[in-house]
């Protein structure tokens, strides 16, 4: 089928409304919150799971990829279309299908705003526990993709411990099931197979979520520390304690100047580092362990600890680490964030490495990050336009995460490995392993056709593309 | 200030064709301050509604960089008319600047869009636009021909023609023509003598007549010159100013713009006073942007940042200054729509609220999505009929959950627009400008203690 062809199906499918595919139209979605930008040729925007259905058909018939996209705000390229072809955005399909307070479920489509689900369940005492810094606009639908996580995976684990079933349209485009509305069903856990496969195996098109009841009582806490080695420390001792915050996040002075520049919330500017730590629960439990964490912190060499007075304050507080990553605009045009994972003893080590590694590339490094769960988020800060500024940022990048590795832990926390990481996926796994999983993935989609070249080591790579131009679809820029 | 920056108010001669043109440069330094988080997304009400990414903030930001990446052609290269696909992107977006408030990175949004659209020029069909450039260059600057203008208006209402002309139009016109407001009997102008302060002097200020203002809203600037007064203000209103320019800078129009900008700017500066008074959200942020608008222009960049820095809402200079509570009392519960330019655009959000709450008897309750734009947007409702609609059916039903009795908005635009909404959506309610309700409270206050102050 010829591209003209397959346009005009698409039209009937869609509308022609939501069939984009003029330049000043389609070049919007060659970026997601990453640097990687390829042009798609087309980009679809299905109201409905039958229209997803018809699209895929169609993409299959007509023999191109097929890309799935919510809200665009993912970190490592999942949403590029690295190969060309058909861009299905799902934010049309933003409905809240029911929520079921007794059952504690809510049904979504794909394309529902994150945050919206807890604002549809809030006054009733609930909320959905996943909560990315970008839940104002990701999608629950690339919540799923990414397995994502946010500051209270550390109380409350990541999206797949959220997710109950799935309705996913599959390569053929057939819709399925898989688990229910029910926790642990028999049988192998397929929708824990699709959570976390960043759209290499099909496309969501509905969700039950598991929603939590709201706890009793929250504190926050913002611990200001003069030197980065002691606030790492206290992150140690905090967990070593055994108190086991909701979320406990750190930023440093970089990260600091950032927001406070960007969009202030009262962070001070001349500290070196900054923990936010929030205790969940009972009152009692939580009075104790903010004591708790105020007494480590005293004794680790904390300036001075802040404890919010009221909602207005702790949502302060919150929006400047929720905004931080987006804040970094203020600080640089462009930046590369790493997303490693180090076990949690490991962190002052960690943290002094990755100083070492800035200085030594002459490159500014904010570290804005999830310390509780030892998931590191180092971002980069460069200016894309400065030649062979990028291949030096690729290099401390790998350092970074060659260092990860190496301190016992991973690659990847939460933002998935897209198309930015998966030169490094052999830092971490075995030929044997990787055969596994894509085993898997042929199961699913046996011509490659869901978001390709992602997740899996390809001939193009984030380096690679920038070294090896004449691997680069046209219309490829980066 | 130089007797030619007095003289050359007169437009120069731009016009809405041009020729063949070398490939237009966009430098805009804002740009390099987003990283395409995404964050402004649902904050945008173009992208609440469409779900597109070309229609939403980022979206915008990537095509104007793509322009000045030489990727996309903002005009056509050999007859210099806007490439439409693009303007249909650059000119659906209302201006609102509310992603600039969910912006973590402090991007300023709607001086991207600003240079966006000063280099496609004014939106619309070739006739429209042509229409538009005539209105910027040759009505707005001209308060006289502005007055003319309403009073030909004030008379096709009044003489009956306007029933005539109602039957005989198409529904698209007859819709655009319903949004006409009424014309009062008598405007506003500004004089000669300042207006002394009431009790002791605590300031001494100069007030915007504003072109929509002082014709349509003649008597909101009578109650914000009795309220500044009540406040120990003396007041004035220099002959000589003119519009603020806002609407031509919205709408890809600033060569009119600065030449109005340097008029008013030479006549604030003159009156020596302690601030200048705006009541109209959308002049107050153009005015406050003088020194953005200017920073080119040698002999103006300094004064225009000096007058900048004079410039005050209403509500955030009576807050600022302290207001004297008003005794009368209103008892009324109202909502309040804050006006993009001001929440936005001044970030002038709890100073308005904190007059509301003065007010003896009235009671403030919030509605949901207050700062989310009505669809009013200058000329928007105009130019995007179908997306206004939208959003001030959403507007509407807002206001009608909360149960209130009238709105509050200290926007001309934003009180014609939801006048319009609740005569055509309901609830009826009537919209009130802040300064209306401070100025009946005062005046409830002295009815009792007889002492009037009108004139």
């Amino acid at each position: 089928m010829d591209r003209a062809s397959l346009f005009g199906e698409l039209r009937v499918i869609v509308g022609d409304q939501y069939v984009l595919v003029e330049k000043e139209d389609v070049i919007v979605y060659e970026q997601d919150g990453s640097i990687m930008q390829v042009l798609p040729e087309v980009v679809v925007l299905p109201g409905s799971t039958e229209q997803v259905a018809g699209v895929v058909r169609a993409a299959r018939r007509a023999n191109v990829p097929i890309v799935p996209r919510g809200s665009g705000t993912g970190l490592a390229g999942g949403a590029v279309p690295a190969e060309g072809g058909v861009v299905i955005s799902l934010a049309r399909m933003n409905r809240i299908l029911e929520l079921d307070l007794r059952d504690r479920i809510a049904v979504v489509e794909p394309g529902v705003i994150n945050q919206d689900v807890t604002k549809a369940v809030a006054a009733s005492g609930f909320f959905f526990a996943p909560d990315p810094s970008s839940q104002a606009a990701c999608s629950i639908g690339g919540n799923i993709a990414n397995n994502s996580g946010g500051p209270h995976t550390l109380a409350y684990g990541v999206t797949t411990n959220h997710v109950l079933g799935v309705e996913v349209v599959l390569d053929d485009g057939r819709v399925v099931w898989l688990g229910g509305r029910a926790p642990d069903p028999p049988g192998y856990d397929l929708c824990g197979a699709f959570v976390g496969s960043e759209g290499t195996v099909g496309i969501v098109t509905k969700a039950v979520l598991r929603l939590m009841r709201s706890r009793e009582s929250v504190r926050t806490l913002l611990a200001i520390f003069d030197r980065m080695d002691a606030a790492t420390q206290t992150v140690v001792d905090i967990t070593g304690a055994g108190i086991v915050p909701a979320a406990l996040e750190m930023m440093d002075r970089l990260t600091i100047e950032a927001v406070e520049t960007g969009a202030p919330v009262g962070y001070p500017r001349d500290a070196d580092a900054v923990l936010l730590v929030e205790l969940e629960g009972v009152r009692e439990s939580t009075e104790r362990g903010a004591r708790v964490v105020q007494e480590i912190c005293t004794r680790r060499g904390a300036r001075g600890v802040r404890v919010a007075q009221d909602d207005a304050e702790r949502l302060r507080l919150w929006k400047g680490r929720k905004g931080a990553f987006g804040a970094l605009g203020a600080l640089a045009p462009n930046y590369y964030v790493q997303d490693g994972v180090v076990p949690r003893s490991r962190l002052p080590e960690i943290m002094r490495q990755i100083a070492d590694i800035s200085a030594r590339y002459h490159l500014r490094i904010a570290n804005v990050f999830h310390a509780g769960d030892g998931n590191l988020h180092p971002n980069i800060l460069f200016d894309i336009r400065i030649p062979g500024e990028l291949d030096k940022v690729i290099a401390a990048g790998e350092e970074i995460l060659r260092a990860c590795v190496a301190a016992g832990g991973s690659i990847t926390g939460e933002h998935g490995i897209g198309l930015e990481k998966k030169a490094y996926i052999g830092l971490l796994f075995s030929d044997v392993d990787l055969d596994a999983m894509a085993k898997v993935r042929k199961v699913f989609d046996p011509d490659g056709r869901f978001n390709p070249a992602k997740m899996f080591p390809t001939p193009i790579t984030c380096a690679e593309m920038r070294r090896a131009p004449a691997k680069i679809p046209a219309g490829l820029w980066i | 200030m130089t007797q030619e920056a007095r003289e050359t108010i007169l437009p120069s001669g731009d016009r809405a064709t041009a020729g063949p043109r070398d490939r237009v440069v966009l430098n805009v330094p804002e740009l390099d301050q987003c990283v395409h988080c995404g964050l402004c997304l649902n904050h945008c009400p173009t992208y609440r509604v469409t779900h597109l990414e070309p229609e939403s903030p980022r979206g915008r930001i990537h095509l104007v960089r793509a322009v000045a990446e030489g990727r996309i052609e903002p005009l056509d290269p050999a007859r210099g008319t806007p490439n439409e696909r693009f303007a249909e992107h650059i000119y659906l977006c209302l201006m609102c600047r509310a992603c600039e408030t969910a912006c973590p990175s402090g991007v300023q949004f709607g001086r991207i869009a600003e240079a966006a659209r000063e280099v496609l020029g004014p939106p619309g069909s070739p006739l429209a636009r042509r229409l538009a450039r005539l209105a910027f260059t040759q009505v707005f600057p001209f308060p006289r021909r502005l007055r003319w203008l309403a009073s030909a208006l004030r008379l096709y209402q009044r003489s009956g023609l306007q029933r005539v002309i109602r039957l005989m139009l198409p529904r698209r016109l007859r819709e655009m023509e319903a949004l006409l407001p009424t014309v009062p009997s008598r405007f506003f102008a500004p004089e000669a003598d300042p207006r002394p302060a009431i009790g002791p002097r605590r300031a001494s200020v100069a007030l915007l007549s504003g072109c929509v203002m002082s014709t349509l809203f003649g008597e909101v600037n009578n109650a914000t010159v009795r309220v500044l007064r009540r406040n120990g203000c003396d007041v004035v209103v220099p002959r000589g100013q003119v519009c603020c320019g806002a609407l031509n800078v919205h709408n890809g129009e600033t060569t009119a713009a600065r030449r109005m900008a340097r008029r008013n700017i030479d006549v604030f500066l003159d009156a020596g006073v302690d601030a200048v008074i705006v009541n109209a959200a959308g002049c107050g942020a153009a005015m406050k942007e003088y020194g953005h608008l200017l920073r080119d222009d040698p002999d103006y960049a300094e004064r225009a940042a000096r007058f900048a820095a004079l410039v005050k809402d209403a509500g955030e200079f009576l807050a600022g200054l302290g207001l004297v509570p008003p005794s009368g009392r209103i008892e009324m519960t109202v909502t309040y729509q804050d006006p993009c330019h001001l929440a936005h655009g001044q970030k002038v959000r709890a100073q308005p609220r904190q007059l509301l709450a003065a007010i003896p008897g009235l009671h403030l309750v919030e509605m949901e999505g207050a700062d989310r734009c009505c669809g009013s947007a200058g000329i928007y409702n105009i130019t995007h009929p179908e997306m206004s609609k939208e959003l001030l059916t959403e507007k509407m039903a807002a206001v009608g959950r909360t149960g209130a009795e009238a709105v509050v908005a200290p926007n001309p635009g934003c009180m014609l627009q939801l006048r319009f909404g609740a005569q055509r959506y309901g609830p009826a309610l009537p919209v009130f400008h802040l300064m209306d309700l401070l100025d009946r409270a005062y005046e409830a206050g002295s009815d009792s203690q007889q002492s009037a102050v009108r004139g």
